[in-house]
């Protein structure tokens, strides 16, 4: 039978592979931004999960709002991108020390 | 094997999988393709869960808006992706050590924990028999009542983000002719044209 912890196996497993995949692709700002996607993804299964199987709406509720993050992360963080390489022409993260931080 | 345990083996797996391809393909119209895949199944996961809302939501959003953006983004850019991958290999220890640490302490949870015994009384919205309303009808009456607010937020947010997207990569090009409506409209027809009586073999 499936339990809860299935689906937190799951879960963890991609949000190990959105860090892994952080760790990998320094360079390329696209493939962090999705990988950050993941690891939102493995959150929302973990609170989809916890809702069905404790009964508890608002897991999914919170899941909502996850979510409506998730899409503005998205959004802004492609809009930087395309304004940043519009005026460097490139998207290499190390090269982004215009800030010197 | 049942036919849900069936199913969530295959959901599972192939959200796995994806998102591990999404992490380590050479192209990253690749990529974007693969975490389609992977918001597809979890967006399966979600239903066998019986959240059918957020299933849905799922693949509206993520998959309409958010993977196409992505897309978008990713075509757009005319950027010679493969020496962004340099190096890739130097990370990879560092990266697959950090992942197995993760892993190894997440693992240790399971099989140790139970539910508290508190925790069927802490809460805060009793999911509804099946036969009283389905899941998108808890869902929305949760959210247009209790959580109104939060709601009305998460949807100032969207407002925020979209006027931000848009302010970052609006820009205004000089070197290009635009129409003026007004100009247009106020033109008069009579200074518009003029005869001009042009002598044969002269030219004006």
């Amino acid at each position: 039978m499936i339990g809860l912890e299935h689906y937190l196996t799951t879960a963890a497993f991609l949000f190990v592979t959105g860090i892994f995949g952080i760790f990998l692709n320094r360079k390329n700002v696209i493939v962090i931004l999705m990988s950050i996607e993941l690891m939102l993804l493995a959150v929302n299964i973990n609170l989809v999960a916890f809702s069905s199987f404790l009964g508890d709406m608002v897991g999914q509720v919170f899941t909502l709002f996850v979510l409506t993050v998730a899409a503005a992360e998205a959004a802004i963080g492609l809009a930087i991108l395309v304004c940043f390489f519009r005026n460097s022409g490139t998207i290499a993260v190390e090269d982004i020390n215009v800030m010197k931080g | 094997m049942t036919i849900t345990a069936l199913a969530f083996y295959l959901f599972a797996l192939t959200t796995v999988t994806a998102g591990f391809m999404v992490v380590i393909s050479r192209n990253p119209v690749h990529s974007v393709l693969w975490l389609i895949l992977a918001f597809f199944s979890s967006a399966g996961l979600f239903i066998l869960l019986g959240a059918e809302f957020v299933a849905m939501l799922l693949v509206i959003v993520y998959v309409g808006a958010v993977a196409v953006l992505f897309l978008f983004v990713v075509m757009m850019l005319d950027v010679d992706f493969s020496t962004l991958r340099g190096g890739m290999m130097q990370y990879l220890p560092m990266g697959l050590l950090i992942g197995v640490v993760l892993l190894v302490e997440l693992g240790l949870v399971f099989g140790n924990w139970t539910f508290a015994p508190s925790a069927e009384d802490a809460r805060a919205a009793v999911t509804p028999a099946l036969e009283d309303a389905h899941n998108t009808v808890a869902l929305g009456q949760l959210i247009y009542t209790q959580y109104i607010y939060l709601f009305q937020a998460s949807g100032l947010i969207l407002l925020v983000a979209m006027i931000g997207a848009i302010v970052l990569t609006m820009r205004h090009r000089t070197d290009v002719k635009r129409q003026d409506v007004h100009a247009q409209m106020h033109r008069d027809p009579a200074k518009a044209m003029e005869l001009k009586d042009v002598k044969p073999g002269q030219g004006l």
